[in-house]
């Protein structure tokens, strides 16, 4: 088979660069992170997660993502089943308004939030009277980690159960089966996988998001840090090592995050196999 | 009573269960969690007069914000389409070892908190970090100037590349490769006048990606930005500056020009790659 | 430009795609390769095109006339290819399809843009495409855009034109009107050409000489009328149209088989199979002298000049086809479920080695 770009040397120029760039860009920082963590050796390292501010700011982003997870869960799959399986006016819009949150700036959507349930803000003044207060405190991470997540399951399962199409489920009805048999039964074992590889990315932006949650949170060290805002106080507070304990956590949920998609793509291209 | 079903009309025809509800589920959530927060930025914002709008964002900190920000993503995405395009086909033309880690790799940015980017970045590239170590004595300076920033941005958007033109170039038949080489073309040349132009849509999808991403980007970048006022102060960093001043409206106008560039250059996206595949997929004729 | 190739052998991991074969192809010839998928046929097209390369244990050559092209880049072999899925560059019009060739060429040699114009639109003529230069691939049907990427073959004026299974993604009628066309094409500007195929009918009908493969090897190269006439063994003879089976046992020159009977004076005792082509059987209400072979009809279709009649009988393992002039059917008023005498008027056997064809013993 002869191929464009198929003689040695130029393959062996091409591999070469695109190793050696990858490495100092991708992978340094990588080692760096944990460089930095252990630069005071193991106990030193441990001694910073498991501090008293740490273990808060640990356990508020996992209680945030532990919140986040169902929701986009149920909305994405919801909205997969509406685009997929009906025909509607509107459902081109409504696939192009779920993309909104890769498109806005962080920043921008913490901001919006903070107007809307912010004190000054139309439903926050309105909440406040009866003493409820969302912004700058944990719903309001909450809220905003939902946004900047949704699109993730969606995402992953459109494209699947369009090129799946609808013949097994409606197979099905005509088999007397209905509602949520249905759903467990037929629809279900198709999907998840990708249903999974969604949750898992979702996971990983809720633990690791940054900008969004540094706008409506305030940063109360102990009660409304989470780990992100939690290692950026420690970062600006001159205590390296403390921040790259807590950046190692975070990369160490990236890389799980990475081996659980590359397993999945295994396990999907030998099934195609 | 009205139910969801009255609502939406949904007909006897739908042979398949569950449109009222999953309907409902999806306008409920589009309506609360999207729509709604912004629309709190036009009422915001309606409350001040278009010349104090104008004031705001043309303010001399602002545009030089711009300016920052625009320059370093435009950088930032042009060195991505080079690189991503290297790393694409790599992945997919060659075999190596170490190809599926490699591949695994190139998501990192995506999995990777940008805080912890941001302050990996800074760290390695300050004057005593590993990289910065070996570029201080060249006289090249990265963390606290731009091209640090323009650093975070490559650094988080990298896989739009890659990831939009691998799934293309993966699907390009070897015919095509060959009919270019049976014509007598050279490499070079067949890649310039055959392979590029099919990836071209997706490039040029990814690149553009790659540039909105990195226009709202904000926790990879603060940390080396070194947020010098006029210098090296992006604009999401802007609009965290007013917030923290109670300065909502002026939070809000800027916030504005970023959502309104971002959303066209998305729609602006969306609208040239159908053009380009209707052509090649015919249509018209 | 004459072809030679010389123990060209091809191994993909394992499994041997093509044992080693010489074979000649003569200037001005229209080659056809034929065989089932997984006969090499297209490996070895693309082993003389270079766009794989030979074994180099044994090692082969391949010449085009007095030139060693054996080592020779693809890019260099001056040879024109069309794809069977057509391979036109989708991003450009029917016009720079064409010019491709002739536009990437070094700089010296390259013709002037002027000349290039001229001579892509005497090829869109000669393909019958002229006004659609401006046109992009994706608006062209499917026979219009394998004539386009025929023209973007011919374009270099290559020595060797070679096709790879060149009207397999087309539909019937078409595939007919290409095929007449690119006969008339070849005649006219007498190029060598060797083209791929896994249709009988096609090679048949439009080589020169055709060249039956399967499992990596050549079965048989002959010319059209040879091979059906003459075919070198069984699997050719089964590959080249239907066949009907008849198994029994020889005793005193008759094969007998539950109870039909067949007078086989020339064959000695013992287990026999002889085989049958649809034509060669002849339908009447009575058995002849020398053939009692009851059956049933079972299916009617008339295809063109003739009438394909489906027969069964409880000798018979699986069911006889026979192809009878229309007369004939109208005189015998044939229909379903009808009982009647197949009388063959020749019969086929393969040995291992050695043909033999014989008329079955004079009536």
């Amino acid at each position: 088979m002869q191929r464009i770009g198929d003689a040695p040397r130029m393959r062996r120029i091409l591999v070469i660069s695109a190793v050696l760039l990858s490495a100092l860009f991708l992978l340094l920082p990588l080692v760096a992170i944990f460089a930095q963590a252990f630069a005071q050796g193991v106990a030193v390292f441990w001694s910073n997660v498991s501090d008293h501010y740490t273990l808060r700011a640990i356990g508020l982003t996992l209680f945030i993502t532990v919140l986040t997870i169902p929701v986009c869960l149920v909305f994405g799959v919801a909205l997969a089943w509406l685009v997929t399986r009906f025909s509607f006016p509107g459902r081109r819009l409504l696939q192009t308004l779920i993309d909104i949150p890769f498109a806005v700036s962080p920043v921008v959507a913490g901001l919006v939030y903070l107007l809307l349930y912010g004190r000054n803000g139309w439903i926050g003044s309105w909440l406040d009277g009866y003493d409820i207060q969302l912004m700058f405190a944990w719903p309001g991470i909450l809220m905003v980690t939902i946004f900047v997540t949704c699109p993730f399951v969606a995402r992953e399962l459109i494209p699947l159960m369009q090129a799946q199409g609808s013949r097994d489920e409606e197979a099905a009805v005509t088999l007397g089966a209905s509602g949520w048999t249905l759903f467990r039964r037929v629809t279900l074992p198709n999907i998840r996988w990708a249903l999974l590889y969604g949750v898992i990315l979702t996971n990983a932006r809720a633990v690791g998001e940054f900008g969004a949650v540094s706008v409506v949170s305030g940063a109360i060290r102990g009660q409304t840090n989470t780990l992100p805002l939690h290692l950026e106080q420690l970062y600006q507070d001159y205590n390296t090592v403390g921040a790259f304990a807590s950046a190692a956590l975070l990369a160490l949920i990236a890389l799980l995050t990475l081996a659980a998609k590359a397993g999945l793509e295994w396990r999907a291209a030998r099934q195609e196999a | 009573m009205i139910t969801l079903a009255n609502i939406t009309g949904s007909t006897p025809k739908r042979v398949l269960p569950g449109f009222g509800l999953s309907l409902g589920i999806s306008l409920t959530f589009v309506s609360l969690m999207l729509l709604l927060p912004m629309t709190s930025l036009f009422g915001q914002l309606s409350g001040i007069s278009l010349a104090e709008y104008w004031r705001i964002i043309s303010d001399a900190r602002v545009v030089a914000s711009y300016t920052v920000t625009i320059g370093a993503a435009a950088v930032a995405a042009l060195v991505n389409a080079a690189f991503g395009l290297l790393l694409a086909w790599v992945l997919v033309r060659y075999d190596f070892p170490g190809k599926r880690l490699l591949d695994a790799l190139m998501d990192l940015p995506f999995a990777l908190p940008t805080a912890v980017a941001g302050i990996t970045l800074a760290t390695l590239y300050s004057s005593n970090g590993w990289m910065g170590r070996l570029l201080d004595p060249l006289g090249i300076q990265v963390a606290y100037t731009w091209v640090g920033i323009a650093l975070a941005m490559a650094f988080t958007s990298i896989p739009f590349v890659v990831r939009t033109v691998q799934p293309v170039l993966e699907d390009l038949p070897n015919e095509v490769d060959e009919a270019a080489l049976t014509l007598g073309a050279s490499d070079a040349t067949a890649f310039r006048r055959v392979i590029l132009p099919h990836l071209w849509p997706a490039l040029v999808t990814g690149t553009g990606l790659a540039f909105v991403r990195s226009l709202g980007e904000f926790g990879a970048i603060i940390f080396i930005a070194g947020n010098a006022p006029y210098e090296t102060e992006i604009t999401a960093l802007m609009i965290f500056v007013r917030l923290q001043e109670y300065d909502y409206v002026g939070a809000s106008a800027i916030a504005s020009v970023v959502l309104a560039v971002s959303l066209a250059l998305l729609l602006a996206i969306n609208i040239w790659q159908g053009r380009f595949i209707k052509r090649l997929h015919g249509g018209g004729g | 430009m004459s072809i030679r190739l010389t123990n060209i052998a091809k191994t993909f991991g394992r499994t041997q795609a093509l044992e080693p074969i010489d074979l000649d192809i003569h200037d001005g010839e229209l080659v056809g390769l034929l065989g089932p998928s997984g006969s090499g046929k297209t490996t070895l097209l693309r082993i003389i095109a270079g766009l794989e390369q030979a074994d180099t244990k044994p090692a082969g050559r391949i010449q085009f006339g007095e030139r060693d092209v054996t080592q020779v880049h693809v890019r260099d072999r001056r040879i024109g290819f069309v794809f069977q899925h057509y391979a036109l560059f989708r991003h450009m019009s029917v016009f720079d399809n064409v010019a491709f060739g002739l536009t990437v060429m070094p700089r010296k040699q390259r013709p002037t843009s002027g000349e290039i114009r001229a001579r892509v639109h005497r090829l869109l003529e000669m393909v019958q495409l002229e006004d659609f230069a401006k046109r992009y691939p994706a608006q062209l049907s499917g026979g219009q855009q394998q004539r386009v990427s025929l023209a973007r073959a011919l374009a270099l004026r290559p020595d060797v034109l070679l096709l790879d299974e060149p009207f397999g993604a087309l539909d019937a009628k078409v595939r007919q009107d290409l095929r007449r066309w690119l006969r008339h094409l070849h005649d006219e500007l007498n190029f060598t050409s060797v083209f791929v195929t896994h249709d009988q009918e096609e090679a048949l009908e439009l080589s020169d000489r055709v060249v039956v493969m399967s499992n990596g090897r050549i079965e048989q190269i002959d010319t059209p009328e040879a091979l059906y006439r003459a075919p070198a063994n069984r699997f050719v003879f089964e590959f080249l149209g239907d066949v009907n089976r008849l198994e029994g046992d020889v005793r005193d020159g008759v094969l007998t088989c539950g109870d039909a009977q067949l007078a086989v004076s020339e064959l000695d005792d013992g287990r026999e199979e002889l085989l049958l082509r649809p034509h060669e059987l002849k339908l009447a209400d009575a058995p002849s002298d020398t053939a009692r072979l009851p059956v049933t009809v079972t299916a009617i279709s008339p295809v063109g000049a003739e009438v394909r009649v489906e027969l069964e009988a409880d000798w018979l393992p699986a069911p006889w086809l026979a192809t009878v002039r229309h007369a004939d059917f109208e005189r015998l008023a044939i229909s379903r479920g009808q009982r009647l005498y197949a009388i063959p008027r020749r019969w086929h056997r393969f040995d291992d080695e050695a043909t033999k064809r014989r008329q079955p013993t004079a009536a």
